[in-house]
């Protein structure tokens, strides 16, 4: 064990666990924010990714150790009120069913519309079939990642 | 609430309380036998719950389990209708399970809306006509003169309006009316129209709260080493490394296997990871899907027990002029829902504290009764947002064993399912093994079909649907369930899943043998079937159905006429660069009587055709040594996004009863997708997954 200091959602925290032990778990059991997914724990699914200074990663395999010092950001931390362009989208065309994947969905969506703010369909697919949805809902998550980039805002956290 | 409590004492408890008006009501319920498993039918009246806060705010507590369906908005539309109720403030509330308050809490079968319908359109007019009583005495004036609408009471002649909340408590101590009248469909504002799901914004922001984010002060994280052999039980274990991972706090033998707890679920992992566990490995040791499917062909040299005989299908096969023979391979498959299964379980000396994503919470709390010897009353069970169903949540055995698990502690425990533990240790979809043959007359006309399904022992998993729907003089089907050792569960759709797909692609088998338009051929084999007829015409003509595509492009078509829906789908393939089929569309025609909310309807057969297209183009678990060669998403791969065609949802306006939308998507996938494959390659799919090379083999485009 040993305490190792990171950024979560602009907060600062230390958390003192193996260092191998995966972001995921640290963020839902020892810090408490259950937003984040788990859902194959072999980064197979997407469903645990979160930004990891600015970064898409799969926080069911990268070790905690890795993050010190660095800053992470999950759903909860991507906007204070629901209100960035991804998420309203996500409301407007009523994506999730179940909304099991959807925290990873979206939090890889805004990775991208930080870096193409206008993404075409092969760029959408190329990044977001990384994701596994077991409800089907993919056209629409492709119509909403749309939808947010025509809202003209930056998706993307810091 | 004490559940000794009548109706008149909600009423009046509620009145004296000053919380509102509380209804109860006790109606029938709508079920058709045999379309849902025994095994979680729960046979009790229901009744729905309506609170109305001083405030004006409406709670409709929904009784049914919420996965991606939309009960928690489409039932609470119900009630808000026929209340005229302000849709903004309407509400929902999750109910625990209870023994008898709500009727059956199971969530299959396609029923929940169907099978809520007009008890909670009753719960809504009764209180409707309770308030506009209510408004009527406070003005004394005559209730035929005031009437309702948009949370509020009017009188007609003056315009004076009371809120609802303002009558709230009036209300309360007037009486229930026994047969409140129903509104006329046709002046609907909330029914038909596309709402947004309630419980949206809180999937979006990662609020929603699934079984796996539940979290109790003190609990302890458990992961369960089971025998990776079905029904295997412990020899022996050594635990000293297991006890070594910083986290794990005990290991203890129970009956289920052994549980790991820890501070944290990557501790109980990695802490059962580090086991040395002996099994005994038990009867099924030597259980193999080369096994099962060769039992399978051989019982089926044997006559089966008849499902259905008409005519004289022997006399008929020996006189028809053409005749054709299939064998068709429907696999296991896993229900791999996003969320693995999981529950939180608090066990005290007098009473059972559990937090499950569970499809059947009464048959959970019944479970937890059963284990704990703790009367029912005794267990709380509350039902958590599912993160995936599809049949696999209405089986308790994952909170059974959690019950089984928290004995050993005397805090709250998580035991917590590795997607493994869940892709291993499922109930599968079963896999059947089916002989058919057909033969046409002189013009090209199905006179007779045979069928005999094999499959495991759990009938309507097998048999459901293997029935042709189509009008033919001469048939029998008949089938031979037997014991595999592999555990077999309602998997979306059922038997349809695997029946629809046979049917459906040997019906196009003789259409092609008769030379015929497979749409066709099957229109003059439904005239006693107009609504099957009429989605079958619309997806084609929507589909452009005989009109020239894409060089390279083909259409299949396959209809499913099941839990009350008719539905007909027209896929259009192709071939990739490496051969493998590429599906571009599946437009979509059904009709499923009145809709509640069009968008859940249309939402529920996109997702549906993924999961059917997930299953064709990948679906199979294989057993060798007794246990599941499958773990992860890695070797049992689901349709991605890249992957996924345009799905175009064309619902028929109708007057037909209300038909289940869950699992209707689902079995037309497959074979309109094989059968355009057909048009296109020459190739009869008639083993699934459909495997890369499959469309180059002999008569295909590369054979």
């Amino acid at each position: 064990m040993a305490a190792i200091s990171l950024t979560v959602n602009g907060k600062r925290q230390s958390v003192d666990v193996t260092p191998e032990m995966p972001l995921l778990w640290v963020l839902r059991d020892v810090i408490g924010l259950t937003g984040t997914k788990y859902g194959c724990g072999i980064a197979q699914c997407g469903a645990c990714t979160v930004h990891l200074n600015g970064e898409p990663i799969r926080s069911c395999i990268t070790a905690v150790a890795g993050c010190e010092g660095k800053s992470v950001t999950t759903i909860e931390g991507l906007s204070a009120t629901t209100s960035h362009p991804l998420q309203k989208a996500w409301v407007e065309l009523d994506v999730p069913q179940c909304g099991y994947c959807q925290s990873g969905q979206i939090m890889s969506a805004a990775a991208l519309l930080k870096e193409k703010p206008s993404p075409t369909d092969r760029e959408i697919d190329d990044t977001m079939s990384g994701h596994l949805c077991r409800c089907g809902t993919y056209n629409r998550i492709r119509s909403a990642i749309h939808l947010a980039a025509a809202s003209g805002v930056k998706g993307g956290t810091k | 609430m004490n559940t000794a409590l009548n109706r008149r004492d909600f009423l009046k408890v509620s009145g004296a309380a000053g919380t509102g008006l509380l209804l109860s009501f006790s109606l029938p319920v709508l079920l058709k036998s045999g379309e849902f498993p025994s095994t979680f039918i729960e046979p009790f009246m229901p009744n729905a719950f309506l609170r109305i806060d001083p405030s004006g705010a409406i709670t409709v507590t929904v009784a049914k389990s919420e996965m991606g369906q939309g009960v928690l908005t489409s039932l609470p539309m119900i009630v808000a209708e026929e209340l005229e109720a302000d849709w903004t403030k309407v509400q929902y509330e999750q109910a625990q399970a209870h023994p008898n308050k709500y009727g059956s809490q199971g969530t299959g079968g396609s029923n929940s809306v169907r099978g809520s319908y007009e008890r909670l359109r009753k719960a809504g007019a009764a209180a409707r006509e309770m308030l506009v009583a209510a408004a009527a005495q406070k003005w004394n004036v005559p209730t035929a003169d005031c009437y309702a609408e948009n949370s509020a009471v009017i009188h007609k002649p003056t315009g004076k309006k009371f809120g609802y909340g303002e009558l709230a408590n009036s209300a309360g101590t007037l009486p229930v009316p026994e047969s409140p009248t129903l509104k006329d469909p046709k002046d609907f504002k909330i029914i038909g129209k596309r709402m947004k799901k309630l419980d949206t914004p809180s999937k979006v922001n990662g609020s929603a709260k699934f079984g796996l984010d539940v979290k109790m002060p003190g609990m302890l994280y458990a992961t369960v080493a089971r025998s990776p052999v079905f029904g295997g039980t412990v020899a022996g274990f050594d635990a000293t490394k297991a006890r070594q991972v910083p986290g794990v706090r005990d290991v203890i033998q129970f009956e289920g296997g052994i549980a790991v707890f820890a501070s944290n679920t990557w501790a109980a992992i990695q802490g059962r990871a580090a086991l040395s566990v002996q099994w005994d490995e038990g009867k099924n040791a030597e259980v193999s899907s080369s096994g099962i499917w060769k039992m399978f062909e051989e019982t089926a040299k044997t006559t089966g027990t008849v499902e259905k005989s008409a005519g004289d299908p022997a006399g008929a096969l020996q006189a028809a002029a053409t005749t054709l023979e299939a064998r068709y391979y429907a696999p296991l498959i896993a229900h791999a829902t996003m969320e693995p299964m999981n529950c939180v379980v608090h066990l005290k000396a007098d009473e059972c504290m559990i937090w499950a994503p569970t499809q059947s919470p009464q048959g959970a709390q019944r479970e937890a009764a059963r284990v704990t010897g703790l009367p029912v009353e005794k267990v709380t069970v509350n039902v958590m947002q599912i993160g995936g169903g599809f049949g696999r949540r209405l089986y308790s055995d994952f909170v059974a064993e959690a019950v089984k698990v928290a004995k050993a502690v005397d805090v709250p425990v998580m035991v917590v399912w590795t997607r493994d533990d869940d892709m291993m240790h499922d109930l599968y979809r079963p896999c059947t093994y089916n002989e058919l043959a057909a033969g046409l007359d002189r013009n090209g006309s199905l006179t007779v079909w045979t069928h005999r399904v094999v499959g495991p022992n759990s009938k309507g998993h097998v048999v459901s649907a293997a029935v042709p729907e189509y009008e033919i003089p001469n048939l029998h089907v008949d089938y031979h369930l037997l014991e595999t050792g592999v555990p077999i569960g309602a998997w979306r759709s059922v038997g349809p899943s695997q029946n629809i797909w046979i049917v459906e692609s040997f019906v196009d088998e003789c259409a092609a043998a008769a030379k015929k338009d497979p749409l066709a051929f099957r229109l003059q084999m439904l005239n006693e079937k107009p609504r099957v007829q009429a989605v079958l015409k619309l997806a084609a003509e929507k589909s452009g159905w005989g009109k020239p595509l894409p060089k390279g492009h083909a259409l299949g078509i396959a209809c499913c006429d099941d839990f009350g829906t008719v539905i007909a789908q027209v896929a259009e393939v192709s071939l990739n660069d490496n051969g493998n089929p590429v599906v571009h569309r599946i437009v979509v025609a059904l009709d499923c009587g009145q809709v509640i909310n069009p968008d859940t309807v249309e939402a529920q057969v996109e997702g549906a055709i993924v999961y059917g297209l997930s299953a064709a183009l990948y679906g199979e678990i294989t057993v060798a040594k007794g246990r599941v060669e499958q773990e992860n998403f890695d070797t049992y791969p689901i349709m991605r996004i890249d992957e996924t065609p345009k799905v175009e949802v064309h619902p028929i306006k109708s007057s037909a009863p209300m038909g289940g939308i869950g699992e209707t998507g689902v079995p037309p996938a497959a074979p309109a997708v094989c059968n355009a494959l057909f048009v296109l390659t020459g190739v009869r799919i008639r083993k699934l997954p459909i495997r890369p090379g499959d469309l180059q083999k002999e008569g295909g485009i590369g054979g």
